[in-house]
């Protein structure tokens, strides 16, 4: 290595286009596309839900029943009816997308951001620190997880945020596990002993060697719990200590359409449908994010 | 003389769950700067152990029980690790033998040159990639810049120990372990390999410590060999004399053992009978006198220390002043 050696097309090399790539993709795979798409309508329409919504989700309107006090069905003025207090179910729908998505994402990434990072830390450590945390772990998941929710937010008094914490509280134990699980094996692999031979340092071994290798199962796991905080939601609205009432989440119009079901079916199904969309779209545009980002997938061969 | 690593009477233990077993039974070597030594052995001599144990490099269950590891007249043993992380990488580098395993499959070979680069030398991005490219280069990788953007899975196993070649010496180390460079190649990318190896150690004057168990690869690379047995240094000396005229009994059936290209091959190829002795089940004696021919009563009874031969040979054998005859 005494002469400078020539190496051709070290300037000239096309850069790198991770978004036209993205693209690409995605174009190739139509479920996610049509996810992804659902996703970005959802977002609207949860954020311009004063705009769309024909009527005031809290008010009881007095066209909003018939002569005999039942709910109307769909069509006319009410697109998808009424609920048994005469209150538009489009209007609380769109409005129930705002709690529902915000619970749904800030629940779980946070959930997913402290699980990911005590896993790491956790796992690779091991010692002392891995004994403290997993012990915590076990602790938290013992516990039924609705009691325990009932339990602090009783104690915390029930609101959004209270509810996105709660959730986060109990959700990271779980990614923290089976990060933890991943790490321990990772770090006895021979190209983490290489990488410490060459005097990196803990921290990029961990995120810029380890990290990668957890993508797959991170993304997996924070898109399925997406629907399990929206699914937990509307548990603890239903035993009165999610959303306070009468704001509307999903998961309230749903318990509360149960009663309703042979009478006022589209009470049931309105908020039903929007959830396995959110929950469906999720889960396929976490399978898409998931094959973009593995180098070793075949199809960007 | 001043030797650039010094290694002195290392000991290492595993703590097993069936008690403690001594690995590496007061190991002693050094390596002068620029020197090539080879390290041979069966599975189990504790040679691979014995490289960790220098590089820090030993798992939680292993401790290193005794002697000392100085580098440049530091002691190695005591390093915080700060003073080991400047240290690895860029004064001692490591080789490891499963190239398939020893890059990270999902970090970019440029990342995984240039993070060393970047490390130690202070290099930017740039400077780094452009050096990186001419790392790939000089070890054989054609079209080297755009190969830095592609996964070790593109990469063949050959060209993946040359990347890790290129990654090990990319600071200029003076000091480079390869433990079993080459087992896991197919023979004629081994010799190419090594070829590499020679070259590009040669050119940077960095000292080697091959360790393998093929007593041909060793005695073609290195000046010195030292061959270990049941954790111990049985025998050292040249290359030449260990080949040419091997004292201990171990050295010799080893030597044996390498089927000759002239005549017809026998039709079972020539081994050593018997197995080494269990870890961890204690012994007196001779670690080899089960299965040595020369064995007698004051080799089952007492350990051999090592003889000092002459011309820097030892040899840990009770016979060792007898030549083969």
């Amino acid at each position: 290595m005494t002469a400078p050696i020539e190496v051709p097309g070290l300037e000239t090399a096309p850069p790198r286009r991770p978004l036209r790539q993205a693209w690409r993709s995605l174009l190739r795979d139509i479920p996610a596309l049509i996810s992804i798409v659902a996703l970005i309508l959802l977002a609207l329409a949860a954020l311009l839900a004063p705009v769309l919504a024909p009527h005031d989700p809290l008010r009881t309107y007095a066209e909003g029943l018939t002569d005999q006090g039942a709910p109307v069905a769909p069509g006319g003025g009410f697109p998808l009816g009424t609920d048994p207090n005469g209150r538009d179910v489009l209007s609380r729908l769109l409005y129930g997308a705002r709690v529902s998505l915000t619970i749904g994402v800030f629940a779980n990434g946070l959930a997913t951001l402290v699980g990911v990072a005590v896993g790491i830390t956790a796992g690779y450590f091991g010692g002392r620190v891995d004994t403290v945390v997993s012990r915590i772990t076990d602790v938290v998941m013992s516990f039924p997880i609705l009691l325990f929710c009932v339990a602090l937010i009783t104690v915390t008094g029930p609101s959004q945020r209270n509810v996105v914490l709660v959730i986060a509280l109990i959700y990271w134990t779980y990614l923290a596990r089976i990060i933890r699980g991943m790490v321990l094996s990772l770090r006895e692999r021979e190209f983490v002993t290489a990488t410490r031979t060459l005097g990196v340092s803990t921290v990029r071994i961990l995120f810029r060697h380890i990290l990668p290798h957890l993508v797959p199962a991170i993304i997996v796991y924070a898109t399925l719990g997406v629907a399990s905080s929206i699914l937990i939601e509307s548990s603890l609205s239903f035993l009165g200590v999610g959303v306070p009432v009468p704001e509307a989440s999903w998961g309230q119009m749903i318990d509360d359409g149960r009663k309703y079901y042979e009478a006022a079916p589209w009470l049931l199904f309105a908020p039903g449908v929007c959830l396995i969309v959110t929950v469906l779209a999720f889960n396929l545009a976490g399978d898409w994010l998931r094959d973009l980002l593995d180098p070793t997938a075949p199809e960007r061969r | 003389m001043s030797a650039l690593l010094d290694v002195e009477d290392l000991v290492v233990r595993f703590a097993t769950p069936g008690g403690e077993h001594t690995a590496v039974r007061g190991v002693s070597f050094s390596v002068r700067a620029g020197e090539r030594v080879g390290i041979v052995g069966e599975s189990g001599s504790g040679k691979s152990v014995t490289a960790q144990a220098v590089l820090r490099l030993l798992g939680p269950a292993a401790t290193v029980a005794g002697g000392a590891v100085r580098f440049d007249g530091r002691d190695v043993l005591a390093f915080d690790r700060g003073e080991l992380r400047r240290w690895r990488g860029a004064q001692a580098a490591m080789v490891f033998q499963d190239p398939l395993s020893s890059l990270n499959p999902l970090v970019r070979i440029g990342r995984q040159v240039t993070e060393t680069l970047r490390e130690h030398l202070g290099l930017d991005r740039r400077a780094a990639t452009a050096k990186a490219a001419e790392l790939l280069a000089s070890v054989g990788i054609p079209d080297a810049a755009a190969r830095l953007r592609e996964y070790p899975m593109t990469f063949s196993g050959g060209m993946r120990q040359r990347v890790a070649i290129a990654i090990a010496i990319s600071c200029a180390p003076r000091l480079l372990i390869a433990d079993e460079p080459t087992t896991a190649l197919d023979v004629t990318v081994q010799a190419q390999v090594l070829d590499l190896m020679d070259g590009m150690t040669a050119d940077l004057g960095t000292a080697v410590v091959l360790i393998s168990h093929d007593l041909g690869v060793v005695s073609t690379f290195c000046d010195r060999v030292l061959v270990m047995y049941a954790g111990r240094v049985v025998e050292s000396g040249t290359a030449d004399q260990i080949v040419e005229d091997p004292r201990h009994p171990y050295t010799r059936a080893l030597l044996a053992s390498i089927p000759s290209l002239e005549g017809e091959l026998p039709r079972r190829l020539p081994s050593i009978p018997g197995t080494p002795p269990q870890p961890g089940r204690a012994h007196t004696g001779c670690a080899f006198a089960d299965r040595c021919p020369l064995a007698a009563d004051v080799c089952r009874a007492e350990d051999p220390e090592p003889l000092e031969l002459g011309d820097g040979r030892l040899a840990a054998c009770h016979f060792a002043d007898r030549s083969a005859g």
